[in-house]
């Protein structure tokens, strides 16, 4: 297996470790510094230094310390050490063999190891090996398999000859041809996948190797069985059968050290939360967030001593955190006379990371949990503080202890995670383009209910109705709002040129004080899983896109981003927006149609994603809404924002006497029903939750050919609306939402495909809400220009007319260079039939004024 | 009484023994849970078990069952502990529990087969914020009452016999004298005798520079008392933050437990050891505060409070149900007397009293989806200045078992942190003002707020508060991310024109007398009642909280013809809002006279005394136009 020749330095090592052996193992019996009971088995074995203490078969408790006298490790047994131990077996694994002792190697051997502190001190680890009978009585499991390849390492039932097998041929022949890994890019699918990777691995130079246990379970159950229980001891199965495959295929590849696999996506990524005793020393992944990292540290692996007398030096590897002292030169036989030097002791690097809930997973009204991380060598300073990350380690646990030298321990463990692997779950968010990858997890009966409810025919209806069930009413606001927490179907342009296409809806509700608008906004932050609410009032254009600060720690530049940036993919809900400031709002155009959002601050320069559906509520700049006026004349925001907003919604108080009724027996029966009756009649959050995060991950409806002439039909007749009058009623802009709400609506039925009754509703629920927002008050007919342009059409007409009358006027007066402003006003009133306002007609001036017809300067008007 | 009260002073006898006797099945666990819950129910017992609210720390026995009314402040991360282990020594190698411990006994073979790993959570409790002086006072004189001498070492108690004696002899007349309300000022630094009393951690058990340092998290500012951490194990997912729970428990006070964080270690010694440098100092001393400050107490049982008012039956059994039934009789003429008083101490006011009343009955009941139902956030408005405000804390005080004066001067406002905060580096919670028991009263008083500005966490307070009134939520800051905690507070602010914070509803004072010495007339008014009297208002006002309440259909279809008919005249003057609030006035209403379902009668009520607000704030506005 390995290469004969790496025998001879090894052997030299193994010969030096010994002295120190005993004392350690003795050390760690009576301080007991080993890992609680579910890793008891493997805590003692490595507590055990060598193979030939292990006096008795895995049953019997060898780790007392009477079993640990000195005189077991006598000098003799020390020759038969190295025939003992294969050397490729995971014992001989990982050494820190940094200190190469210059014997010549080749293939495996001639890359050096890299240690693995994530793993622990496997190396210790019992196995009996294949060539050698071992002279204990270990033979009591032993022997009987004793001629096959079936030895397993103690206290485990990993066979190390079977699971290298196994690995190397998960390796050479897992293809998984449904792959749609981000990491997999660029791979042929049909071909061994690991097998590109390695080759990959020959081409950068970066001996890593991810393996996804998920593949891994697919393949061999039993392997991944052992990979989760055991992961300590298979990982450097697996290391070492990667490096032989590796060296076999590409012999001449010079790597910085051996390749060290590295497993993620232990299946159940699990929740901090649902840790619990039996997950020690076992390999999980989990979720969440980190909060802090420490500075590195770095950890000593192997202490150097050199006796002061006669200049001896041995090595001694820590052991749990411990170094044990050698007592005795064993050279010189003096006692006490070994010294630490520090400079010719090995360190690996090690990083403390604390890691906390993510708060999508928390059960309401308690606190996030916290777990610690260890990150060793090159994971050091791979993730920041604010992180999403997937961790996968192995669970430990550590007793803790006041004083070293007292006797009682208190009764709590320590537990961290070792860190093997680190995947930032929103790394992707930031930089690419791609769907989420931190998708959410369904179990089969629950997709099994979702599906059911999508099957009835009335499930738009039914959702519409369990949006905000305290909200009377409104139905066509709750469904324009739920076709906005669907979204459309993104679609990708950049070929064409067109670069993204906005999948988002946005929505602007507008209307009276006091119609529960905050409320909606609220209930549709509490809904939907990234959601961000911030209120006009209390926003500066900072808050809402990002900032650049500097960590007073490192003097670091850090991006911190605002609501709109944290609610890529979910919905920013903005209250009082007319409260906004001009800049504030400008910084929503870019957004609200790109979906990027673009930096440029303290040098850095950059472009975030957006794609951000933003669920607006104005209020009347008359604190009531006039319905004389249209919509731009009540909240006073700029036209160019408004026409982004795909439907704009009036909540008005409709003042009539049904309504009246229906709504007073709404908020009665909000009094007084019990939470029972509510449940039943109304679909639970949680259901709608789930519904909405299934369509929005698994649902992308496509237009259908009947669906698309449907739409062609709708636009066109909505451009001839106004054509008649001289009017443009529809811009692209709103075929664009046409598109978007018939998506949506075809994700709310869970359908593939988008068909006409999808457009029907689209252009009903677009119609509705033109009909609401860009009615012309004067003149009672729909006019999309007052949203596009901020000016009805027969406003603008208007403008026009009491111009030319007001010049008309003037010529008429003769040549008079200067005339009053109030008089002229009066005189205009006077001539004119129809009642002309002081706007009206200052408008009518600045016409004027443009024609460079007149100058206004205060009170008088000029001629020029 | 039984002889014996080995399940009070020495519980872990009772679990060792009976672990001892479960030959390792593990249902023994839920045994000794039974055990003690069996022993708590019986008549009284309870009160036997000494509380950490009542006596100082230092009079408690080591390892005896305690009692803690408390808040929870914060939830540690869950740890691993050894629930079975085998000792060392051979000779003696025996297998202990280490459940309800902190340490183990004698050595503790690491290596064991038998060890058993299990899992408990710890929560900082604090005692619950803003309690006041008379509820304390009250649990503590009932508790030295009944709570056998075993417990306490007699001779060192003397001087709070002496105490006991001197509250009893006391006039109930004069105990409420201006003295007494001066010293119980919001800030709770309290006279001296009640000092004593309260079990001070800092000054009886440690040198004040020793506490000094030693943050202890309180919620609000001036709060004293015990901070405990509280080791669960059953029942993890039941408990919330923000919970008001009564635990009891086994008290350890281990000095083992007091981490010395030394300003200078071993570095070799933070080198090798992973365990001690992965903690901050910060955290050592949140997570580790020496035991004397921060006992320790391992829960048996916790029983979650309704209120914290110590004159009502706390739990809801038959004792209370006949206690409801036997006060509801009282209920109207009580009333009547709390309004009267109410009446003259709002300068004779008698509508503001209604609206007063109603407020301080107030409860969440319920929650749909977003919205908040039953919460009634009243605006005093047109308080006269000069300290009337605080005073009329003061009489609240007197009357609600928790609550907090805020006064919203400007420098609080931009200084004080209102919001809990999650401080990573110590890994704990930071409290805030916000962070209260359900049910507290809230009493911003805005008459203090002056022209300036504002900074950005005084507008971060603002908001916070505004979000409070309108929410009943807080949102805590996990400077990552928001986390949302839906509270149950009674918010009451007065102020001199309109209050900036939203409200449910305004009511402008309008006094009908101007005494011309304010304190003088207030003390007077409060003299005027004795202890029994104010008792019956403590009561009133709690128990009215808890009752149910119904509409039956027909009335419903009262309401609904009555809310079309008010639209008819003219729809812009009742609008949704408007129905909400008198919906809610109906059903405080209601409650406040011991009715528990809705009457025609109530809700024309209801409908009058709204009007009548209604007609004043609107009087209001036309005398000075410019309010909007």
């Amino acid at each position: 297996m390995s290469s004969p020749t790496s025998t001879p330095g090894r052997r030299k090592r193994n010969r030096d470790d010994i002295p120190a052996t005993p004392k350690s193992t003795a050390k760690a019996g009576s301080d007991g510094l080993v890992s609680p009971p579910s890793q008891r088995r493997r805590g003692q074995d490595s507590s055990n230094g060598d193979l030939p203490a292990m006096p008795t078969s895995p049953g019997t408790d060898i780790a007392s310390p009477a079993v640990h006298d000195t005189s077991l490790f006598s000098s003799p047994r020390r020759s038969v050490l190295p025939s003992e131990v294969d050397m490729s077996s995971p014992l001989m694994y990982g050494t820190p063999s940094s200190r190469v002792e210059g014997t010549p190697r080749s293939g495996v051997g001639g890359t050096p190891a890299r240690q693995r502190p994530d793993l622990g001190s496997i190396r210790k680890a019992p196995q009996v090996d294949l060539h050698s009978e071992p002279p204990s009585a270990d033979g009591a499991v032993a022997s009987e398999q004793a001629l096959g390849q079936k030895l397993v390492i103690w206290g485990t039932d990993v066979n190390v000859g079977t699971c290298k097998e196994k690995f190397q041929r998960f390796l050479q022949r897992f293809i998984d041809p449904a792959s749609n890994e981000d990491e997999n890019a660029g791979l042929d699918l049909n071909e061994p996948l690991y097998m590109q990777k390695l080759e990959e691995i020959s081409v950068v130079g970066e001996p890593v190797l991810n393996v996804n246990c998920s593949h891994v379970q697919s393949f061999d159950a039993d392997l991944y069985r052992q990979l989760i229980s055991y992961p300590q001891e298979v990982i450097p199965t697996f290391d070492m059968a990667v490096n032989e495959l590796f060296f076999e295929r590409f012999p001449d590849s010079i790597l910085e050290h051996q390749i060290q696999v590295r497993p993620y996506n232990a299946l159940k990524t699990r929740n901090m939360r649902s840790l619990n005793p039996e997950d020690i020393d076992q390999m999980i992944t989990i979720s969440g967030m980190v909060i802090r990292t420490s500075q590195l540290i770095p950890e000593m692996q192997e202490a150097f001593f050199q006796c002061q007398v006669c200049a001896f030096f041995t090595r001694v590897e820590v052991d749990r955190g411990r170094i044990a002292e050698p007592a005795v030169c064993r050279n010189c036989n003096t006692i006490h006379s070994l010294a630490l030097i520090h400079n010719r002791s090995a360190f690996s690097d090690k990083q403390m990371i604390k890691v906390q809930e993510s708060p999508d997973d928390m059960p309401a009204g308690q606190t996030p949990h916290t777990t610690i991380v260890y990150a060793h060598n090159d994971l050091v300073d791979k993730v920041q503080p604010g992180d999403r990350i997937n961790i996968t380690g192995i669970y430990r646990a550590v007793p803790m202890r006041e004083n070293p030298r007292q006797s009682n321990v208190k009764s709590v463990y320590k537990t961290h995670i070792d860190v093997i692997h680190f995947r930032k779950t929103d790394e992707k968010r930031l930089h690419g383009l791609d769907e989420d990858s931190d998708q959410k997890l369904f179990t089969e009966e629950r997709v099994q209910i979702l599906k059911e409810l999508a099957s009835k025919p009335d499930v738009y209806d039914r959702l519409s109705s369990a949006l905000a069930p305290s909200i009377y009413e409104h139905e066509d606001i709750k469904k324009g709002i739920l076709l906005q927490l669907f979204g459309g179907t993104r679609k990708d342009f950049s070929q064409t040129g067109r670069g993204n296409f906005r999948a988002e809806v946005n929505i602007l509700l507008c209307g009276d004080p006091g119609t529960s608008k905050s409320q909606l906004l609220q209930y549709v932050f509490n809904l939907v899983p990234r959601g961000q609410y911030t209120s006009g009032k209390g926003s500066s254009a900072v808050g809402l896109t990002a900032y650049v600060m500097k960590d007073p720690e490192t003097k670091q530049l850090v991006l911190q981003t605002g609501a709109l940036v944290l609610s890529d993919n979910g919905i920013c809900c903005i209250d009082e927006f007319d409260k906004m400031s001009d800049s504030t709002r400008s910084v929503l155009h870019e957004v609200m149609e790109q979906q990027t959002l673009s930096i440029a601050k303290a040098g850095i320069i950059c472009q975030l994603n957006a794609r951000t559906s933003v669920l607006a509520a104005a209020n009347p700049v008359e604190s009531q809404w006039n319905p004389k006026k249209t919509t731009i004349e009540n909240i006073q925001l700029p036209h160019t924002l408004l026409s982004r907003f795909d439907l704009i919604f009036l909540m008005l108080d409709p003042q009539d006497e049904a309504y009246d009724r229906r709504l007073a027996h709404h908020l009665v029966a909000l009094y007084y029903q019990s939470e029972e009756q509510i449940e039943e009649e109304f679909l639970d959050m949680a259901v709608l939750k789930d519904y909405i995060a299934y369509a929005r991950t698994y649902i992308n409806p496509r237009l259908n050919e009947e669906a698309s002439q449907a739409l062609i039909e709708a636009y066109v007749d909505m451009r001839k609306i106004g054509s008649g009058r001289g009017m443009v009623s529809a811009y692209p802009r709103q075929l664009e939402s046409l598109i978007r709400l018939a998506e949506a609506h075809a994700k709310v039925r869970f359908s593939d495909k988008v068909e006409t009754i999808d457009v029907e509703e689209a252009k009903r629920l677009h119609r509705e809400a033109l009909k609401q927002s860009a009615t012309d008050p004067r003149t009672g007919f729909v006019d999309i220009s007052i949203l596009t342009t901020g000016m009805s059409a027969t406003a603008r007409k208007r403008k026009e007319e009491v111009a030319r009358a007001l010049k008309k006027m003037i010529q008429s007066k003769g040549k008079t260079p200067a005339m009053k402003y109030q008089q002229l006003f009066d005189d205009l009133r006077g001539q004119s039939e129809a009642a002309i306002t002081k706007d009206m007609f200052e408008e009518a001036l600045r016409a004027l004024a443009d024609e460079d017809y007149l100058t206004v300067t205060g009170k008088t008007v000029r001629l020029l | 009484m039984p002889s014996s009260h080995d399940w009070i002073n020495k519980p872990l006898g009772v679990v060792e023994a009976m672990f001892a006797q479960s030959n390792s099945n593990p249902e023994w666990e839920a045994k000794v849970l039974e055990y003690f819950k069996g022993q708590l129910k019986e008549k009284e017992s309870h009160s036997w078990v000494p509380s950490l609210n009542d006596v100082p720390l230092h009079y408690l026995k080591p390892n005896s069952l305690v009692k803690f009314r408390c808040l929870v402040q914060d939830m540690f991360d869950p740890e691993f502990y050894m629930g079975v282990y085998e000792t060392v020594d051979p000779s003696t190698k025996v297998l202990r529990c280490g459940k309800y411990k902190d340490v183990t006994e004698c050595g503790v073979d690491l290596n064991s087969r038998n060890t058993v790993t299990a899992e408990r959570q710890t929560f900082y409790c604090v005692p619950i914020p803003g309690e006041s002086p008379w509820a304390k006072e009250i649990s503590f004189l009932s508790a030295a009452r009944v709570v056998p001498s075993t417990s306490y070492v007699p001779s060192r108690q003397k001087r709070s016999y002496e105490e006991d004696d001197d509250m009893d002899t006391q006039p109930q007349k004069t105990k409420w004298s201006l003295t007494e309300l001066q010293s119980s000022s919001p800030h709770g630094n309290g006279d001296s005798k009640r000092q004593e009393t309260e079990a001070p951690s800092s000054q009886t058990t440690a040198p004040s520079d020793c506490s000094s340092h030693l943050d202890l998290n309180f919620p609000l500012p001036g709060e004293r008392g015990p901070a405990c951490l509280v080791k669960v194990y059953e029942g993890l997912d039941s408990f919330k933050l923000n919970d008001t729970l009564e635990i009891y428990g086994i008290l350890s006070v281990n000095p083992v437990l007091t981490v010395i964080v030394y300003p200078y270690r071993d570095p070799s010694l933070l080198l090798l050891n992973p365990t001690e440098s992965m903690e901050t100092p910060e955290e050592q001393r949140a997570h580790d505060p020496p035991a004397s400050l921060v006992p320790r107490l391992h829960m048996l049982y916790a029983r979650p409070l309704q209120h914290n008012n110590p004159l009502l039956p706390s739990a809801p059994t038959e004792d209370q149900s006949a206690f409801v039934s036997s006060f509801l009789v009282e209920m109207a003429s009580v009333r009547a007397e709390l309004l009267a008083y109410l009446t003259h101490v709002l300068l004779g006011d008698g509508l503001a009293a209604e609206y007063l009343l109603l407020h301080l009955i107030s409860n969440v009941y319920t929650r749909r989806d977003v919205l908040p139902l039953g919460k009634f956030t009243l605006n005093l408005s047109g308080c006269p200045l000069n300290s009337y405000t605080e005073r009329l804390y003061q009489i609240v005080q007197q009357l609600v078992p928790c609550s907090y004066r805020l006064s919203m001067s400007l420098h609080t406002m931009n200084s004080m942190r209102l919001v809990p905060k999650k401080d990573y580096v110590a890994n704990r919670l930071v409290s805030g003002a916000l962070q209260l028991a359900r049910n507290t009263s809230l009493f911003l008083d805005e008459t203090q707020l002056e022209q300036g500005q504002l900074d950005s966490s005084g507008v971060r307070n603002i908001t916070a508060l505004g979000n409070l009134i309108s929410w009943q939520k807080v949102d805590y800051d996990f400077s990552y991310h928001q986390m949302e905690f839906p509270c149950n507070i009674n918010v009451l602010v007065t102020s001199e024109g309109r209050s900036l914070l939203p409200s449910d509803c305004q009511v402008p004072l309008q006094p009908q007398v101007t005494p011309p010495n304010m304190e003088e007339y207030l003390t007077t008014i409060h003299m005027a009642q004795f202890t029994s009297q104010i008792n019956k208002f403590r009561v009133y006002l709690s128990l009215a909280r808890t009752l149910d309440y119904s509409i039956s259909d027909e009335v419903t279809k009262a309401v609904e013809d009555d809310f079309v008919d008010m639209r008819k005249d003219d729809p812009q003057s009742v609008t949704a809002e408007d129905l909400h609030r008198m919906l809610v006035v109906a059903r405080l209403l209601s409650l406040s006279l011991g009715q528990t379902t809705l009457s025609r009668d109530g809700w024309m009520r209801a409908k009058h005394i709204d009007m009548l607000r209604r007609s004043r704030t609107e009087q209001q506005k036309s005398l000075n136009g410019n309010e909007p």
